[in-house]
């Protein structure tokens, strides 16, 4: 038996909240197209079909009911999000693998949608960057820079046949936060780095568009209260302030706040990422400091890490702390101390 | 080596030292074990155990005499208290033993001859009336352990199930579909 | 001067749907064949009956008395005979039977010659205790015996007096129309509290969107030059919750488990202090209400109802449900309970009956699993985490939802208003609420017969050690006279079975410990036999009978 209350007033429902997630992921998509290519379409396409493949199998497994699961979209949200983590153009195999570690372990295993502990999509990413190192940082190097912009057709092919007859060297590059770190280590002064083509006004050529269509998004999902700013801007003041002391102790070897805030996954980590409420800490305190950990520990990874960047990895870690955040930073409850505000 | 050897030892030694100290200083004074167990028994003293009495059976539990699914009363429920405070799988009740809905003996009026035999047989003192007096069981007191069911000579006494009324009626568990009922 | 306001957390502001009824005047119901007085009205003891089947009443006479403290009396609603004290259907949401009595009408509407109170010149406690017999509860929802409430304490001073008509429930206008219709007795209900409680000052408490309600005190006071100040509040349910609107005009958190009247508040709802104005003025009980009767039925309207009209009665008198209708509500959509079976009578708790349709009350969409979105903790007034609660109460793990402040829950149903997955959530905190206490019932029942079980254990060592000392004394009595008899075998015989009783006894005294009861040798046992063979027949307890009785 059900009681009251009778009428419910809800402003999102849960599948529609993923939907306007996917909606405010949309002009960050097309900045890619236009910047990098079509090539993050085929990456999108498969990752969705790979996902919801996925979702449908270990649903029928489960024997849950398959048209209600699938609606709420959130198979899909994880897709867009792994394949906006990943290189695009890479084999679709991988693409594969991302979506079955995402869906499969890190969802499903864990007990489907809101028992994961951790973020299926970083959780697949992790996977693939330790598994597959070399496949997991050629990136599609930035239209004006690339010898050659792969076309759709030409996407398919080289994600499902191959390399063939283009050279990865025509339209591939390191990421800028991987390409600073090695020439970093070769001894280039940072500011000859930093004057590189491959690098734009703050962060990467091209990255940095598609990182200010990312907070374009995060905006609208605040303007729209779908999450609250306690996480994008702790984890970013986080990253920032974490960069900037990098940057004070030692000039020479660490890029400053800006580089950090407008390369890799930072802007896709604060706003679309670590805002996942099943994996977040929940408490307005705990957001804060979850965020601020995620943000600290992901300048770090790159600072001092081996891979290319920090995000996925500061993400698990806080994930992991999340329940403990919250156990300890549990607000006053109503009637129990304080008074006038 | 020797000195890796000697390290560690004697880090061993200090750690173990201080381990054994802070459990001397700040032992925490628990209940015995007995206590905890009695605590989750029903106290119905029905004896259905195989026991006299709760405590016993508590006693006999604490010792590792007695199974933790001999208590019928307590059910599913109790023996999965049991399992958790002494840290063992539940198991569902024993051979013959069955949970009942929470009954009380009622004395039926006109057929008491006052024998006072089950006034005797009452764990719990929950029964009044003296020799050659209609006797009268207090059914808020009254544990359904159904003790005095059998001594009574002319089969006076039956167990009447308690049926919840709106003062002791509980919210149940929410039961709601996960399947669509219509499109949303 | 106009009063600060404090925001409370959260709140949400549901469709208010108050136009359809607020429009129209109070109605007087007719007089009803048949009424049925709940005996159990409110928290606390039922009332005890104090009439029975055949009876003759009359209107407002007692029927019921208080039962100890957090009780009231209940009154005839109109004059006729006692049918009966019978369990049938009241507005619970168990849907459970309750005792009610039966007052079959005899259309003469005759009423007790009512007696107003010299309320300015009784003894405080002997008015409040006329209070408790003239029936007076809370009609804001919880139905707290109002007599309790008037009691200033021990510190003999409330300074606050607060009146509740934010009515902040969709739907429900039945306080709107009362301050609207009956502003003053409402403010003379209220000085007469404002006097037994020596509050400093009344502050009315209205959620804005009651501009005519707000005039209409304000122009009554101003009239009878009471100090009312009758404050705006911005409409966000739940600010008619008791300890949201304390905060809201005061600023003062009612500790959590407490009472407002610790923080120097005392909250009545306006139609209490109504009926306090009536039951002080004219002397007259409280047998009717305001109730709302609006959803899907013809023509929605206030009505001043006996306690007692079945719910039934009460929709046809509003024009009927509509075709389509598909149930009833008690209460508010956001707090009230779906009305099994519309026989049910009112009660002084119920302020609204709405007639569901589909249109007005889709069925619930079906739930999703929880994704921690946090929307209910943004909406609770409690502050709560409702969504942390939500996991422990769904695992019965009360224990862990108790540390997350399960009993500080108001039961407001803000969170399950806006959650995005459709989860119940209200549902599992009333039902881990339930658990909780109903565990602590039985906790309290287990403990009791622990102790009577220990009792009579320790009864019958007693009794056993009282046999033994008894025994004993009689062994050694016969002794002395066997031994001063002659010396033949007959006499020896007997004087050896007394010596192995008198060792038997010390033996028996001896034994007695705790656990072992009944530990008589088998030996000494033979030996009873051999004295007395009757006594080897019976029962150890029929022979302690037969030895005393020797």
């Amino acid at each position: 038996m059900t009681g009251s209350p009778y009428n419910l007033h809800v402003r999102y429902a849960t599948p529609q909240i993923m939907r306007q997630l996917m909606l405010a992921l949309l002009p960050a998509i097309g900045a890619h197209v236009w910047l990098f290519g079509p090539g993050i379409l085929v990456g999108l396409l498969l990752c969705s079909l790979f996902a919801v493949g996925f979702e449908t199998l270990v649903l029928l497994m489960r024997g849950q009911p398959l048209g209600f699961y699938l609606r709420d979209n959130t198979a899909l949200v994880t897709a867009w999000l792994l394949a906006l983590s990943m290189p695009t153009l890479a084999p679709w195999w991988l693409y594969l693998l991302g979506a079955f570690f995402a869906i499969v372990v890190a969802k499903h295993l864990y007990g489907g949608l809101g028992q994961n502990l951790f973020n299926p999509a970083m959780v697949a990413y992790a996977v693939l960057i330790v598994s597959f190192p070399i496949q997991m940082t050629q990136w599609a190097a930035p239209a004006q820079l690339a010898a050659h912009v792969p076309s759709l057709a030409e996407a398919f092919d080289l994600v499902f046949a191959g390399q063939g007859a283009l050279s990865p060297d025509a339209y591939t590059s390191a990421t800028p936060l991987d390409h600073l770190k090695t020439q970093l280590r070769t001894g280039t002064p940072m500011p000859k780095v930093m004057g590189q083509p491959l690098y734009g006004q703050v962060g990467g050529s091209g990255g940095e568009v598609v990182a200010l269509m990312f907070l374009l998004g995060g905006a609208y999902l605040l303007g729209r209260r779908l999450i609250t700013w306690h996480i994008p801007v702790a984890f970013l003041a986080a990253v920032a302030v974490t960069a900037s002391l990098l940057q004070w102790h030692d000039p020479a070897q660490h890029a400053g706040a800006l580089f950090h805030l407008a390369s890799g996954g930072a802007m896709l980590g604060a706003f679309f990422i670590a805002t996942d409420p099943v994996t977040a800490a929940s408490t307005p305190k705990g957001k804060l400091l979850y965020a601020a950990g995620a943000g600290c520990l992901t300048v770090i990874i790159r600072a001092f890490g081996n891979f290319p960047d920090g995000v996925a990895f500061a993400i698990l870690l806080m994930n992991i702390a999340a329940p403990l955040i919250d156990v300890y930073t549990q607000p006053r409850v109503f009637g129990t101390g304080g008074g006038k505000p | 080596m020797l000195t890796a050897i000697l390290v560690m030892a004697l880090g061993g030694l200090l750690l173990g030292g201080v381990l054994g100290w802070a459990s001397v200083r700040y032992r925490v004074e628990d209940d015995p074990l007995v206590e905890k167990i009695d605590a989750i028994l029903p106290q119905t003293q029905c004896g259905q155990c195989g026991f006299p009495g709760c405590k016993p059976y508590a006693e006999a539990i604490s010792k590792g005499e007695a199974d933790i699914n001999r208590c019928p009363p307590g059910g599913e429920d109790g023996v999965k208290r049991l399992a958790e405070l002494l840290g063992v799988d539940p198991k569902p009740l024993g051979e013959g033993l069955e949970h009942k809905p929470k009954s009380v003996a009622v004395i039926d009026e006109n057929l008491c001859i006052g024998c006072t035999l089950c006034i005797q047989a009452c764990p719990v003192d929950a029964i009044v009336g003296a020799a050659k007096q209609m006797h009268v069981i207090v059914a808020d007191q009254c544990t359904g352990c159904e003790l005095c069911l059998s001594p009574c000579p002319v089969e006076c006494i039956h167990m009447e199930v308690v049926h919840e009324d709106v003062a002791t009626w509980k919210w149940r568990y929410p039961v709601y579909t996960l399947h669509p009922t219509r499109p949303h | 001067m106009t009063r600060p306001l404090y925001r409370f957390h959260g709140g949400v502001h549901p469709a208010e749907h108050k136009a359809e009824s607020s429009g129209r005047p109070i109605a007087t119901m007719p007089l009803l064949p048949r009424y049925a007085v709940p005996l159990r009205q409110h928290i606390g003891n039922p009332a005890l009956p104090i009439v029975k089947a055949g009876d003759r009443v009359l209107k407002g006479q007692a029927i019921g008395q208080a039962d100890g403290y957090v009780s009231t009396a209940i009154h005839a609603p109109t004059s006729g005979t006692v049918l009966g004290i019978e369990a049938q259907a009241v507005p619970h949401p168990s849907g459970l039977p309750d005792l009610c009595i039966v007052i079959e009408s005899d259309g003469e509407d005759r009423a007790v010659d009512y007696q107003p109170l010299d309320w300015q010149h009784l003894d405080p406690s002997a008015l409040r205790n006329r209070i408790r017999d003239l029936g007076l509860a809370g009609l804001g929802g919880a139905v707290f015996p109002s007599y309790i409430k008037l009691n200033p304490g021990a510190a003999q001073k409330i300074p606050t007096l607060i009146l509740n008509g934010a009515e902040c429930e969709p739907w429900i206008t039945c306080d709107d129309r009362l301050m609207r219709e009956r502003a003053e007795g409402i403010l003379r209900g209220a000085a007469a509290m404002q006097a037994m409680l020596h509050a400093d000052e009344i502050i009315v408490g209205i959620e804005d969107n009651k501009p005519e309600a707000a005039a209409a005190l304000q122009a009554a006071a101003q009239q009878l030059g009471l100090a009312v100040e009758v404050a705006l509040a911005p409409t966000l349910y739940p600010s008619g919750g008791g300890k949201q609107l304390t905060y809201l005009l005061t600023g003062k958190e009612t500790p959590a488990g407490g009472l407002s009247t610790d923080i120097g508040v005392q909250v009545f709802n306006i139609g209490t202090a109504y009926s306090l104005y009536r039951a002080i003025e004219f002397g007259e009980p409280m047998i009717s209400r305001i109730v709302t009767v609006t959803g899907h039925v013809g023509q929605p309207q206030n009505f001043e109802v006996r306690i007692g009209t079945p719910v039934a009665d009460l929709i046809r008198q509003a024009g009927g449900e509509l075709a389509g209708a598909s149930g009833r509500l008690i209460g508010g959509p956001m707090m009230g309970f779906d009305l099994r079976n519309d026989a049910a009578p009112t009660t002084k708790a119920v302020n609204c009956v709405i007639v569901k349709s589909p249109a007005l009350f889709p069925a619930a969409p079906p739930a999703m699993p929880c994704i921690r979105c946090g929307e209910c903790a943004r909406a609770c007034p409690a502050l709560l985490q409702p969504f942390e609660l939500y996991w422990y109460a769904r695992a019965r793990d009360f224990g862990k939802a108790q540390g997350y402040r399960l009993f500080d829950c108001i039961e407001c149903g803000c969170c399950s208003h806006v959650c995005p997955s459709h989860i119940p959530l209200v549902d599992f905190f009333r039902f881990a609420k339930d658990e909780v206490w109903a565990r602590e019932r039985e906790k309290e029942a287990s403990e009791q017969a622990r102790r009577r079980h220990e009792f009579h254990q320790f009864r019958l060592e007693r009794e056993k050690q009282e046999k033994a000392d008894k025994l004993a004394a009689k062994a050694v009595d016969r002794l002395k006279t066997v031994e001063t008899g002659a010396a033949d075998p007959e006499a020896e015989r007997k004087k050896a079975i007394l010596q192995a009783a008198i060792e038997r006894a010390q033996k028996a005294k001896a034994d007695i410990t705790p656990k072992n009861v009944e530990g008589l040798p088998p030996e000494i046992e033979q030996e009873i036999a051999d004295i007395d063979a009757r006594r080897a027949k019976l029962r150890e307890t029929a022979h302690a009978k037969d030895e005393d009785s020797e």
